[in-house]
């Protein structure tokens, strides 16, 4: 029975216990309601990827319609791997949060944060669960509404200003896709995603797909902060609560990347998306030009989760990079990159929040002898930091390694080229860190600063482990990733 | 009827549509921005429900003498997004309240000045 309707439970779990845990009202009684709901959608999600990874893709009927009348839960590989990520990282920030909220969080909002929190991690699963494309717009608007309330929840006043700014972005973004899907919807007169894979095949010629195109992917293009359009990105994760910047900086994003997957892969097809349309060009442009922009101006940052932001926008366009060779190592590049960026995001910002925790900043200021007063922290953002580089024994290695295979194999050597000249980039702004942290003093202030609190630590080390565990045992992750990007190439436009 | 008129529901969608889009860019004033993103919405409802119709077709409500009815799913889908609009312009006019209790203002500009001169 429940191992039946698990693809249902995935989404259904935490949207319910979303109120639950608002009627609660106690900050520490939503976080343990939250919490655990992170471990059960967790175990749901390793037990959709085992159930994918043997029996092949599931389908499930919500509330038993037949598509392509009622709504379809459809789980591949690919899916189920980022449905993983997404319940894993949500339950390790989840674990770290009653102390970093606690401390960052007004009592009475506490439980606010957990609902928004949970409402979150609801739309996000069900917006990479879903088989049904105007079904993803709505998941998607669940997502980005919590995110705002979210962002606003941040102590500074910029906050506020943050999150307008994201809300106004974040929903220009969405419009666009409803006109997207909107328009597909006349033309093919369906919203399953299989079936619209059907029915665009012969339509390659018409006007109003093309425009159906042009506006999705301007639209998913807003919500993953591909440049130009990441503008709404920097503040709200550097205003943001910490727990708030470590959950979104590792998942918001990916599920975006997700979507555009879905999009231009099953939907579209292949052949339309990079033969009838230029995207090839197009994302491989403005992917080199986010990693140099996002890492340049990150090198320029004071406010470190500003600057961990910028890198942000650098390391989506690394994803977009490898999208664009539309290869099957490009793609696997991607889904990889996808995987490992959302560890080291996480446990950067989850050690960004244990410095904030005891010294109340994260300006560079902050991390002046940090190695001697919070040595544990500082070497959780020391690897979090190599990772971001590419050093190998790291995961951010495997996914650089793959990216640069990918170009050689398009014969593009300019642009394997770029792609480690922007890997020196983040060396600059890792290193001010490192120098900061290791070889100045701290003044007597900063001296005082002890160590962050286990409750912090763990879930921080926790992240930084599976860094380097993943990044030496690669079979797991590149083999879903390859499997993913197999299913992704021969999705588009089969019968 | 010309066809490019013929179809006015069209225009009338686009032209809102860029109104709308305007504003949003166009307008300091946080309040402006959200009613620029509400027109911007409405022209996507319009879009829907336009498409939904059949030419000669009834209300799809089931009847012996009707043969043609218009497609209801559109409206069904419109509904949904009508509410996530209101749920957004009431997300946004409540971070507007927040913003004019910590800034006294809701001036885009006069927002940015007070946080530089932090």
């Amino acid at each position: 029975m429940i191992a039946d309707n698990l693809p249902a439970l995935q989404v259904v779990v935490p949207l319910l216990a979303a109120p639950l845990a608002l009627m609660l009202r106690r900050g520490i009684y939503s976080w343990l309601l939250a919490m655990l709901t992170c471990v059960v959608t967790l175990a749901m999600s390793i037990a959709l990827l085992s159930e994918v990874m043997s029996g092949g893709t599931i389908t499930y009927r919500m509330g038993g319609w037949a598509p392509p009348w009622g709504i379809q839960y459809y789980v591949d590989t690919v899916n189920a791997f980022v449905l993983l990520i997404v319940a894993a990282i949500g339950t390790v920030v989840m674990a770290a949060a009653p102390t970093s909220v606690a401390s960052e969080v007004r009592a009475d909002k506490q439980s606010l944060f957990y609902t928004a929190y949970l409402l979150c991690l609801a739309g996000l699963l069900g917006i990479v669960i879903t088989g049904d494309a105007f079904n993803i717009f709505v998941f998607l608007e669940i997502s980005s509404l919590s995110t705002y309330i979210l962002v606003s929840l941040g102590n500074d006043r910029r906050a506020l200003t943050a999150a307008f700014q994201y809300l106004i972005m974040g929903t220009i973004g969405a419009t666009f896709i409803l006109i997207g899907v909107g328009l597909l919807y006349m033309s093919t007169g369906t919203l399953n995603i299989q079936d619209l894979a059907m029915r665009l095949g012969p339509l390659s010629e018409s006007r109003t797909v093309q425009a159906a195109f042009a506006f999705t992917t301007v639209g998913i293009s807003l919500k993953l902060a591909l440049f130009p359009l990441h503008l709404w990105l920097p503040n709200s994760y550097a205003y943001a609560p910490s727990i708030a910047s470590a959950f979104l900086a590792a998942t918001a994003t990916k599920v975006a990347v997700y979507v555009m997957l879905r999009f231009f892969f099953t939907i579209f097809g292949i052949e339309f998306s990079y033969e009838v349309m230029p995207l090839g060009t197009v994302l491989l442009v403005l992917a080199l030009l986010a990693i140099f922009a996002g890492s340049l101006v990150a090198i320029f940052q004071d406010n470190i989760k500003r600057l961990f932001a910028y890198s942000s926008v650098a390391q989506i366009g690394y994803m977009i990079l490898g999208i664009s060779f539309a290869s099957q190592t490009g793609l696997t590049a991607a889904i990889l990159h996808l995987f490992n960026h959302a560890v080291m995001k996480g446990s950067l910002f989850l050690a960004l929040g244990a410095l904030f925790y005891r010294t109340g900043g994260v300006n560079l200021a902050n991390f002046r002898g940090l190695g001697k007063t919070m040595p544990w922290t500082m070497m959780a953002i020391v690897i979090g930091g190599l990772s971001l580089i590419g050093v190998p024994l790291t995961v951010g290695f495997v996914s650089k390694w793959y990216l640069v295979l990918a170009a050689l194999e398009q014969g593009m050597w300019p642009v394997a080229f770029l792609v480690l000249a922007g890997s020196l980039l983040a060396v600059i702004y890792v290193w001010k860190l490192v120098e900061a942290a290791y070889f100045q003093s701290p003044d007597d202030e900063a001296a005082a600063v002890r160590e962050a609190p286990l409750a912090l630590l763990i879930p921080t080390w926790v992240l930084v482990i599976a860094n380097i565990y993943f990044g030496i045992d690669t079979s797991l992750t590149v083999g879903v990733a390859e499997t993913a990007a197999m299913g992704l190439l021969s999705s588009g436009g089969a019968p | 009827m010309s066809s490019t008129l013929g179809l006015y529901n069209y225009w009338i969608v686009i032209f809102l549509m860029m109104v709308g889009f305007y504003v949003v860019i166009a307008h300091g004033n946080l309040i402006k921005k959200v009613v620029g993103l509400n027109i911007f919405q409405t022209s996507v409802f319009i879009l829907y429900i336009t498409m939904g119709k059949v030419d000669g077709g009834a209300a799809p409500i089931l009847d012996d003498a009707v043969t043609v009815y218009s497609n209801p799913l559109p409206h069904v889908l419109i509904l949904t997004a009508i509410v996530v609009g209101v749920a957004t312009t009431a997300l946004a006019l409540a971070l507007i309240v927040r913003i004019r209790e910590e800034y006294g203002t809701v001036e885009e500009e006069e927002i940015h000045e007070q946080d530089e001169s932090l």
